[in-house]
């Protein structure tokens, strides 16, 4: 199937990240299903920090 | 390398699963709570003092002295609260737990949960039906004059009912209900109603009065969440051994007091890791806004924390209509609480979720990893003492009651010279 052909269909979308992508696509009424995901710990380093402590436990 | 905290977690959940909580009678708070006096009030939550008590809390403490005859107007209970003479605990540190303010008091009668499988015992007061009620922080005649008709007709009636009827099994019981769409946390209907099922004819067969008995069957069976205070005692009774197993990063309470809410994990032993609670997102009564809430309150979320209550929501599809939302909310609460959470129950099976187990045991990394935090429903008091319940809604505890657990863990096993440089 030529990228073309794709875009006379009907667009599905599944959008990772930023919600206002799919905002906009909803706007334009294209259907889009927002994945619901963050990143690990939130991105806060003192989290991630404590999370990798407990990598190291010994045996 | 993670070993010795996944044996320790599975350790945790095996106590958890294995936890057989058992209504084995009815007490008197003073002579059956370990370590229950006179001038010791239990509440809801993590430990507080009356100065940072929140309305509803001073409103159930207020209407306890009243009710023990250590005052005869507010204006006095206030006094006497105040005045160093009452000490206040927790109900969690006396093995019993308390809806909304959680106010316990040596008078009152208390439902008794042995763990068969542990040996362990959980208390918890009777549930005193809905509206103006001492656990919402009411404390006018009408609720002083029911807590008295609680205690000369409905304790004595119910004590001679276990008596004549013997143990009850609340684990097939609870199990029973999360199949007709109960989650026993807000929504008991169908809990209250087999309860009752299974107890009338010992209600009958008892020595008292048939105006008593039928005032007994008629209170139960008006009051939806008469079944609250069994399965709130069962969770905490299933959930205590587990608290004792060291390395784990399972939590075995949360619990609020209106002022701050409080998490205890199983590897940190007794110690509260507490943030200021949540105002709640609900429904509220007409009349009533978010601007008359009381922050969140109460001990009814071990419910949660054991997999049933809000994490449980998609089997109560009709709790929506209580709490907000809509069935297919309650299907998204479910589903993302197997994010924060070790294993399915074996018990407890829930026939929307194709009869997955509920969403049991919650891990302190989990949560701080995914970020997801645990679901709670709950019943809404207004800010000022004496008023009572203003609605219901969802609310969750803050992250940074777990993001100090989980500091405070990695301290530990640092102390003990567990983690590799």
């Amino acid at each position: 199937m030529s990228v073309n052909d794709l875009f006379k269909q009907e667009l599905k979308v599944i959008n990772l990240g930023l919600k206002s992508f799919q905002n906009d696509l909803k706007s334009q009424e294209v259907t889009v299903v927002q994945v619901n995901w963050k990143p690990k710990a939130g991105g806060k380093k003192n989290m991630l920090d404590l999370l990798s402590k407990l990598n190291k436990v010994r045996k | 390398m993670i070993e010795i905290i996944e044996t320790a977690n599975k350790e945790a959940l095996e106590i958890i699963q294995n936890g057989q909580p058992t209504l084995v009678g009815l007490g008197v708070a003073g002579e059956v709570i370990p370590g229950m006096a006179k001038d010791l009030f239990l509440h809801a939550g993590p430990p507080i003092t009356w100065d940072k008590m929140s309305g509803p809390l001073r409103g159930g403490v207020m209407a306890g002295l009243m009710y023990e005859g250590l005052a005869s107007t507010p204006e006095e209970a206030a006094e006497y609260a105040a005045s160093g003479k009452l000490r206040f605990e927790p109900c969690h540190h006396h093995d019993a737990v308390g809806p909304m303010a959680g106010i316990v008091t040596a008078r009152m009668p208390v439902w008794i949960i042995e763990n068969k499988a542990y040996g362990n015992r959980a208390y918890c007061t009777l549930n005193e039906g809905l509206g103006k009620v001492l656990r919402m922080g009411a404390y006018g005649p009408e609720v002083i004059k029911h807590l008295q008709w609680m205690e000369n007709v409905l304790y004595p009636v119910l004590k001679e009912t276990i008596e004549i009827h013997g143990p009850i099994d609340l684990k097939i019981m609870i199990a029973q209900a999360v199949q007709m769409g109960d989650e026993v946390h807000n929504r008991n209907k169908a809990a209250t109603s087999l309860l009752i099922r299974e107890i009338a004819p010992s209600i009958v067969k008892t020595s008292f009065s048939d105006q008593d008995k039928i005032a007994v069957l008629e209170f139960l069976n008006s009051n939806d969440h008469t079944f609250l205070n069994l399965s709130m005692p069962a969770a905490k009774a299933t959930l205590e051994p587990a608290g004792k197993v060291e390395h784990s990063t399972i939590v075995y309470t949360m619990a609020r007091n209106g002022t701050e809410f409080g998490i205890r994990v199983a590897g940190l032993g007794g110690r509260w890791f507490t943030a200021p609670a949540e105002i709640i997102d609900g429904l509220y009564f007409p009349g009533f806004s978010m601007e008359d809430a009381n922050p969140d309150v109460g001990d009814s979320c071990i419910t949660e924390t054991l997999g049933i209550g809000g994490f449980s929501m998609a089997t109560a599809p009709a709790i929506v209509q209580f709490v907000g939302g809509t069935p297919k909310d309650a299907v998204r609460y479910t589903t993302s609480m197997y994010e924060i959470t070790t294993e399915e129950s074996r018990a407890y099976k829930l026939p929307p979720m194709n009869f997955r187990g509920a969403p049991t045991g919650i891990d302190i990394r989990k949560v701080i990893e995914t970020q997801v935090l645990p679901v709670i429903n709950t019943g809404i008091a207004h800010k000022e003492a004496g008023v009572g319940q203003v609605g219901a809604g969802i609310v969750h505890p803050p992250m940074a009651c777990f993001e100090q657990a989980l500091e405070a863990f990695v301290n530990l096993l640092e102390d003990e010279g567990l983690l590799e440089e």
